[in-house]
């Protein structure tokens, strides 16, 4: 099958399972989310302390676990790193801090779209305005440098922790918190999610699946190749949307979700400029940390304390509308990226070294 | 003639920005080196959507991606 049908089809999938997730037990308009998912693990983990999201998400760890089984399958498992990891830490703190301002990853963007939520019409403009900052650094010389392969046992901690983290979702130990209300009570079946997030990860690993890569490619190259996936999820997701009566347009009243357009546009510029410096979305860098990148590892990690911190800070918004606090985190995230950009420039690089 | 673009270790968009810049400050033939098939596969989509050629030579983790202009 050609590359195109690959990613066609792994749009498709990924938008019919969503729905179908929701209609499941999952939260609306949360079928998949890879901010939300990582930020209820973090308070299912106790590192953040709001109780209506907290809940293992078997989905997360099987996006991870997914790519690992069809990477080694396929010889595309290595082990690697070495790229900036920390400066690729705190990008990812800050793109889950954006993401978190608007209420949702670009999956879920995509997936709010196509539940006729108007909010994520701005968050997408956002989000492209985002990545479009992001690569004129990127034109321009940004580099966070070349990974080296390390010994394979550096590719096996993303897929070990995962199998621990379903561990804990399925014995429910006394140190793990579930949410008894709000959107952490909200589950499909353990199973049906777990399968979810196995085939997500698969097909995500196969097709190379990115919704910051589908906007960035357009921009820069003109290849529309990674935006077929996107559309293919909202195509999907919108008709099992209408046919389940789970289509309602509008800005106001939209499930887990706020209308502060001027924020839904920042929060999503934030996780959009971040994801264009790592070279791909949430759900991308989980599938690379499956792979055996474990600088998209350190990534997922930024993004997990990011969670944590944007709860215990007061900066992930609500349906009531965003914090103060989420305010000035967007900016100074925004400030954040803008010196990381700069500081990754070629003349900043030691000449030297000879190469970066 | 050929000019060598090294793109190992590179993470996404960087190794088509270095063949796009190659293919415009240059009219050489390229030989790209890459370690990850999606960049190999990035970079045999972005050279054939500018009309070239492309041969792929595979060892171990490796390819050389060869694209004739």
């Amino acid at each position: 099958m050609d590359q195109k049908k690959v990613v066609i089809a792994t749009g498709l999938i990924v938008g019919i399972l969503s729905i179908a997730l929701v209609i499941f037990g999952n939260p609306p308009n949360m079928g998949v989310c890879v901010a939300c998912f990582i930020r209820d693990i973090a308070g299912a983990l106790g590192l953040h302390r709001a109780e209506t999201v907290q809940y293992i998400r078997p989905e997360v760890p099987g996006f991870i676990l997914g790519a690992f089984i069809i990477s080694l399958f396929y010889g595309e498992f290595y082990a690697r790193g070495g790229s900036s990891p920390l400066t690729r830490f705190i990008i990812g703190f800050f793109v889950m801090t954006g993401a978190l301002v608007f209420l949702g990853c670009p999956l879920r963007m995509i997936l709010r779209l196509a539940a006729g939520d108007f909010n994520a019409i701005l968050a997408l403009l956002g989000f492209a305005a985002g990545i479009w900052v992001g690569l004129i650094f990127i034109r321009n010389g940004f580099l966070l440098g070349r990974s080296y392969k390390l010994n394979p046992g550096n590719g096996y901690i993303m897929p070990v922790l995962s199998i621990i983290i379903l561990i804990f979702g399925l014995i429910s130990p006394s140190f793990i918190f579930h949410s008894v209300k709000g959107p952490g009570s909200m589950s499909a079946p353990f199973i049906a999610a777990l399968i979810t997030g196995l085939i997500v990860g698969i097909l995500a690993q196969r097709s190379r699946l990115c919704m910051a890569g589908a906007i960035r490619d357009i921009f820069l190259l003109k290849d529309f190749h990674l935006f077929w996936g996107f559309a293919s999820i909202f195509a999907a997701a919108l008709t099992m949307n209408i046919i389940f009566s789970k289509f309602n347009p509008g800005f106001l009243n939209q499930p887990i979700a706020h209308s502060d357009s001027l924020w839904n546009f920042l929060g999503m510029f934030l996780a959009g400029y971040g994801s264009v410096l790592l070279g791909g979305c949430p759900l991308r860098q989980s599938i690379l940390a499956g792979e055996g990148d474990t600088d998209a590892a350190v990534s997922f990690l930024g993004m997990l304390v990011g969670a944590a911190f944007s709860h215990n800070f007061g900066i992930a918004a609500s349906p009531s509308g965003v914090s103060i606090n989420g305010k000035i985190a967007v900016i100074f995230g925004i400030m954040v990226l803008t010196v990381i950009a700069f500081l990754n420039m070629p003349n900043t690089v030691d000449a030297k070294r000879g190469e970066i | 003639m050929w000019q060598e673009v090294d793109a190992r270790g590179l993470s996404c968009p960087q190794p088509v920005v270095l063949v796009k810049k190659a293919m415009e400050t240059s009219k050489a033939n390229l030989e790209v080196l890459v370690d990850n098939t999606t960049a190999r596969d990035n970079i045999v989509r972005f050279s054939k959507n500018s009309g070239c050629k492309t041969d792929i030579i595979s060892s171990g983790q490796e390819f050389i991606i060869k694209i004739s202009r």
